[in-house]
């Protein structure tokens, strides 16, 4: 159960095989992560190490070849396809690298989107806090293409906490803006976890990025090899470069 | 870059094969036309063929040469004494006297009714089956032996087939006689032609049938071959000198050319009305071709970036796509041609259905069939895929290395609205002139008629993208009420890209409108039918024939004069005649009394002028007095087909309804009637009865006319309940022949969902991963579909329902009403709803199926 201080996902003894036979590979060996409540999880690791596939699994989007996930308590890897996007309406919001925005909408109907799918209305409270928050007060009637990068990952910020989930997976953020923009980006999603109290779930493989992060873990060759908490940027590169170097 | 081309043609095959049903299905009906005719001309030519095979020259009655609406008069016999002359001329080895009668045989089915032939021939033959004569006889004997003796019949052998009879059988047949048994000795035919669709034909011998047809000491035609090597051309000068005037002799391959001329009309008529079903099939094949081609560009215009990049001209750019398009074009006409086969004998049992048989023979399949099919396919396929093949040079090689680039817009596109407007303004003008201008020939006219819809079709097709999105914001209303976010998502998906959905959308508009002006025009003419009737009927009871409008024998008119309790008004004669040089119908009645049945709208005269109307006093119809200058009290000559004529004096005028006047052109009296012309036949029989027309009465009448199964007895309102089921009839057949573009216009939108689902790959994963259930997913497709179609249906009613009051106008010299069928119309609304959800499955399918991490990662 999650309570205030708790546990949001729990994932224990994952793997992940992709293909069959002399071709197989392993894509997770063996994870085990605990992701605490209101805090920021920033998850790195060169390319090929399995941390996109540990996000989607954590996510609900793609299903382990062994091992449990639990998300606000519920066992996700048993669930079938409607139940599990139930749960990813009511307790999971996602940023993608590419936005993806629907552009015949308008931002507002983009932040509303998941919403409306689910058939509820925003509380008109929250939704103004979080459009303040995001800083979009006057773009909202604009569409995808008339805003840029920085604003569209904002859209795409309030879309994933628009329903208040109990967890957002954010993969590769700023992956697709200028090192200025990603600034804003990042400091909007460190907002949201103190000021929301949300609780977040970054992949990167930007040092700079993971600097806004409670803790840290590095994925190589499919196995959780390291782990820090609160570090600085230098202290998480110069990490990733030893993790590199074996 | 040919290899190319057909690479990405392997690559995308459930698009490709899609893209050419639209075609295929076209192409079928061209050559499935082409089959369908050909291969009953070529029954028809057999038939004509077997006829004349063994006869050198044919001597037969000479009819003056009148023709209304493609029909001649009948030609009258000639005295049977002319055969002893004839056998006994120079060059003439041997000769033959028959009696041939098309219309008066009514063979009785099953059911105690006559086998309705639908104005085909009833053929009632007496031939002379001496062994020595078999060179005349046209027909093969499959089983049993030839009649001889009254008593005696052979039968054709689809009628055979169809109502089971077998040799040894008794059967019921009625001439101009009433129905006698007769017993089926034998079954034959034309040739190797199995069946002559509806046409029916009963064999006697030469005395029985001359006693049937009243030809007691005449023949119809006398067949004649010459001595060894003689000519025809000889033989017709060794008897023209033996024949009196109104006797003729032609060669048999004179007489075969005449009657292949006259069912050649026919045919052609069938295979152009067929051939504009092809073509409209083929519009909007045309339009889904377009649209499937110019949206996959649009989708690969990275790739064609980095073909420019690698060093491809625009030319071969154009060549590939071009290539592309031929290949499908050329597939798919090869497919269609052979499906063409098929769909010939489909075609064939629609009109069987519909009571309209043709004879058939062996399938032909000419090459002119395999020429125009490929050609034409081909062509259409090409043609359309011009301008997105244009499109494609456009894409600039840095394309390649853009994310998310689009097709730059064409430079034309800014001026696509006002194209259309020209077009719209060129297409009315064309329709307005080939329907209200005077003195056009047919051809010119219809051909400006295809030609203005046509181009009303393109134009509207082209502005129609401006109307996507306030028809959508309208049609989609029931999307949002019902479909919920997915529904509203569904309405934005529709507009995001009009010019997609208007063509996609238009394909459908093509048939909708088909079928609503066929709807719309088919009322008005239901209801000018029905008034028109009300207006001249005032009979309790019309005795007509089974299929009402070919006339009846006159006996079963005289055999209701024997009803008890019941009064015959008049008869109505009808037979095609000259009237003061003119050809038209011409009628008889009986002036004294018709008034009792029959209401007439008096321009000059009145219902007095009737009674005082003789022997040579006639009574004429407005326009035709008009259209040929005639005036009360003038003396004008009637020449039927025999030799007499009659000088008649015109007593009245009347105005008739124009849409379906009862009466000919000019009526006499029965008794002048008869007298010109040979065994008269009634078009109408009027009977009251005192009081109300009960069952009593009917059923009196029935027994009274029991002997002749061709008459059909009926009230007012009971005639015109069957006129209506036979608009109806028609209806059903345009409908199944329309059809064909709706189903080719469904292709289109499945094409375009599927490829527009593809598109949206990572969108739809996106709303899979923020919650999108598969069922709203599908939901979402079902209405963009739904929504699509009713743009189609949208733009389709009112353009239908306008075509048919620029019609009614047009119409108007014949009194078509304006009427809009509210259920057909609505029905057809809910039908381009059944198209969209139809449309809908495997798109929505596949965007249901797209696991939402896959959809993620997809480039």
């Amino acid at each position: 159960m999650s309570t205030e201080n708790g546990t949001v996902v729990v994932a224990r003894d994952v793997t992940r095989r992709y293909g069959e036979g002399e071709t197989a590979v392993d894509a997770l060996r063996g994870v085990s992560v605990e992701v605490p409540r209101g805090r920021l999880t920033a998850v790195m690791g060169p390319s090929g190490s399995g941390k996109s596939t540990l996000m989607h699994i954590m996510a609900g989007l793609d299903t382990p070849t062994s091992g449990s996930v639990t998300i606000a308590g519920t066992e996700i890897t048993t669930l079938k396809d409607s139940d599990l996007t139930k749960l990813r309406r009511r307790h999971i919001g996602f940023v993608f690298q590419f936005f993806n925005l629907l552009p015949m909408l308008t931002a507002e109907e983009n932040i509303t989107l998941p919403l409306a799918i689910a058939g509820e209305k925003p509380e008109a409270g929250y939704f103004d806090e979080l459009i303040s928050s995001v800083g979009l007060g006057d773009r909202l009637s604009h569409r995808p293409s008339e805003l840029s990068g920085g604003q569209q990952q904002r859209v795409a910020i309030a879309r994933a906490l628009v329903s208040r989930p109990d967890v957002v997976f954010a993969d590769e953020p700023t992956g697709n803006l200028d090192s200025s923009t990603g600034a804003e980006i990042l400091e909007l999603l460190r907002h949201s976890v103190e000021e929301l109290g949300q609780t977040i779930v970054m992949v990167t493989h930007e040092s700079r990025a993971a600097a806004i992060a409670d803790r840290v873990l590095y994925l190589a060759d499919g196995l959780i090899v390291k782990e820090l908490q609160g570090a600085t940027q230098s202290e998480i590169s110069e990490t990733m470069d030893e993790i590199a170097r074996v | 870059m040919t290899r190319f081309a057909l690479k990405s043609l392997l690559g995308r095959k459930f698009r490709t094969v899609l893209t050419a049903l639209a075609i295929v299905l076209g192409v079928a009906m061209i050559s499935g036309t082409y089959v369908l005719t050909d291969t009953i001309d070529r029954a028809f030519s057999s038939i004509f063929a077997d006829s004349y095979a063994g006869t050198d020259v044919v001597v037969s009655g000479k009819a003056a040469d009148i023709s209304v609406d493609f029909e001649s008069p009948p030609v009258p016999p000639i005295d049977a004494s002319l055969l002893e002359d004839i056998r006994g001329a120079d060059s003439v080895e041997i000769a033959m006297g028959g009696i041939y009668d098309e219309s008066n045989t009514k063979i009785i089915g099953d059911n105690g009714k006559a086998l309705s032939t639908n104005g085909a021939p009833s053929f009632g033959f007496g031939l002379d089956t001496a062994p020595e004569l078999s060179r005349f006889n046209p027909l093969n004997l499959l089983e049993g032996r030839w009649p001889s003796g009254d008593g005696e019949v052979v039968v054709d052998a689809g009628t055979a087939d169809r109502e089971d009879f077998v040799v040894g059988e008794s059967i019921e047949i009625s001439t101009l006689r009433p129905k006698q048994d007769f017993e089926v000795v034998g079954i034959a035919q034309y040739g190797d032609v199995k069946s002559l669709g509806t046409a029916t034909f009963a064999i006697f011998d030469v005395s029985t049938a001359q006693a049937l047809f009243d030809r007691a000491g005449k023949f119809d035609a006398i067949s004649i071959a010459g001595t060894e090597g003689t000519t025809p051309e000889q033989l017709i000068g060794a008897i023209q000198p033996l024949l009196p005037k109104d006797a003729q002799v032609k060669t048999g391959a004179e007489e075969a050319q005449n009657d292949q001329d006259d069912i050649a009309t026919f045919t052609t008529f069938i295979r152009y009305f067929l051939l504009a079903f092809a073509g409209i099939a083929l519009l909007v094949g045309s339009f889904v071709i377009f649209n499937t081609l110019s949206i996959t560009v649009a989708q690969r215009t990275r790739e064609f970036a980095t073909l420019r990049t690698l060093g491809a001209s625009r030319r071969q750019v154009l060549r590939s796509v071009l290539l592309e398009a031929f290949v499908i074009g050329f597939l798919a006409s090869l497919i269609g041609l052979v499906l063409g086969l098929a769909l010939a004998k489909g075609l064939e049992a629609l009109f069987r259905a519909l009571g309209l048989g043709l004879p058939v023979s062996e399938t032909v399949f000419a090459t002119r069939t395999v020429v125009v099919s490929l050609l034409v396919g081909t062509l259409i396929t090409v043609i359309a895929g011009l301008f997105p093949a244009i499109r494609a040079t456009r894409v600039p090689p840095i394309a390649a290395v853009r994310e998310g680039a689009e097709l730059p817009k064409g430079r034309s596109a800014r001026f696509t609205p006002y194209i259309a407007l020209v077009l719209i303004a060129v297409a009315l003008l064309l329709l307005g002139y080939s329907m209200f201008a005077d003195d056009v020939g047919t051809a010119q006219r219809l051909l400006s008629i295809a030609g203005g819809v046509l181009l009303l079709f393109v134009g509207v097709a082209m502005i129609s993208s401006k109307l996507v999105r306030p028809l959508a914001a309208v049609v989609g209303l029931p999307a949002r009420a019902i479909g919920g976010a997915p529904g509203a998502l569904a309405r934005r998906n529709a507009i995001r890209n009009p010019g997609r959905t208007a063509a996609t959308a238009a394909a459908l508009m093509i048939g909708v409108a088909l079928v609503a002006f066929v709807a719309t025009l088919a009322n008005g003419m239901k209801a000018s039918n029905r008034e028109a009737i009300e207006d001249q009927i005032a009979a309790d009871f019309i005795i007509t024939s089974q299929d009402g409008y070919t006339p009846f024998v006159a006996g079963a008119g005289d055999a209701a004069a024997g009803a008890e309790g019941t009064d015959v008004v008049t008869h109505v004669r009808s037979e095609i005649a000259e009237i003061a040089g003119h050809g038209g119908y011409l009628t008889g009645i009986d002036p004294n009394r018709i008034t009792e049945g029959y209401s007439f709208d008096w321009v000059e005269g009145s219902d007095a002028t009737l009674a005082s109307m003789g022997r040579d006093g006639m009574i004429v119809g407005e326009n035709f007095a008009e259209d040929h200058d005639l005036a009360v009290g003038q003396r004008v000559t009637i020449q039927t087909g025999t030799s007499t004529s009659l000088e008649a004096e015109i007593a009245g005028i009347y105005k008739p309804p124009p849409f379906y006047p009862l009466l000919g052109a000019a009526s006499i009296t029965i008794g002048a009637f008869d007298e010109l012309v040979e065994r008269p036949r009634n078009q109408y029989t009027f009977v009251n009865v005192p009081g109300d027309p009960g069952e009593a009465a009917r059923d009196e009448l029935e027994r009274a006319t029991a002997g002749y199964p061709d008459a059909k007895v009926q009230t007012r309102q009971e005639w015109i309940d069957k006129e209506d089921a036979e608009f109806d009839q028609f209806l059903v057949m345009l409908y199944v022949l329309l059809a064909l573009s709706v189903i080719i216009s469904l292709f289109g939108m499945v094409n375009t969902l599927v490829l527009s689902v593809f598109e949206r790959t990572r969108e739809l994963g996106m709303l899979r991963a923020v919650g999108m259930t598969r069922r709203q997913a599908r939901r979402m497709i079902r209405h963009e579909s739904v929504i699509t179609a009713l743009i189609g249906a949208a733009l389709g009613l009112p353009l239908g329902i306008f075509l048919a009051v620029l019609v009614t106008r047009a119409l108007g010299e014949f009194d078509v009403r304006f009427s809009v069928p509210t259920t057909q119309l609505v029905v057809l609304v809910v039908l381009s709803v059944i198209v969209g959800l139809l449309a809908a499955i495997t798109p929505a399918r596949r965007a249901a199926k797209l696991n939402p991490l896959e959809a993620l990662h997809y480039e």
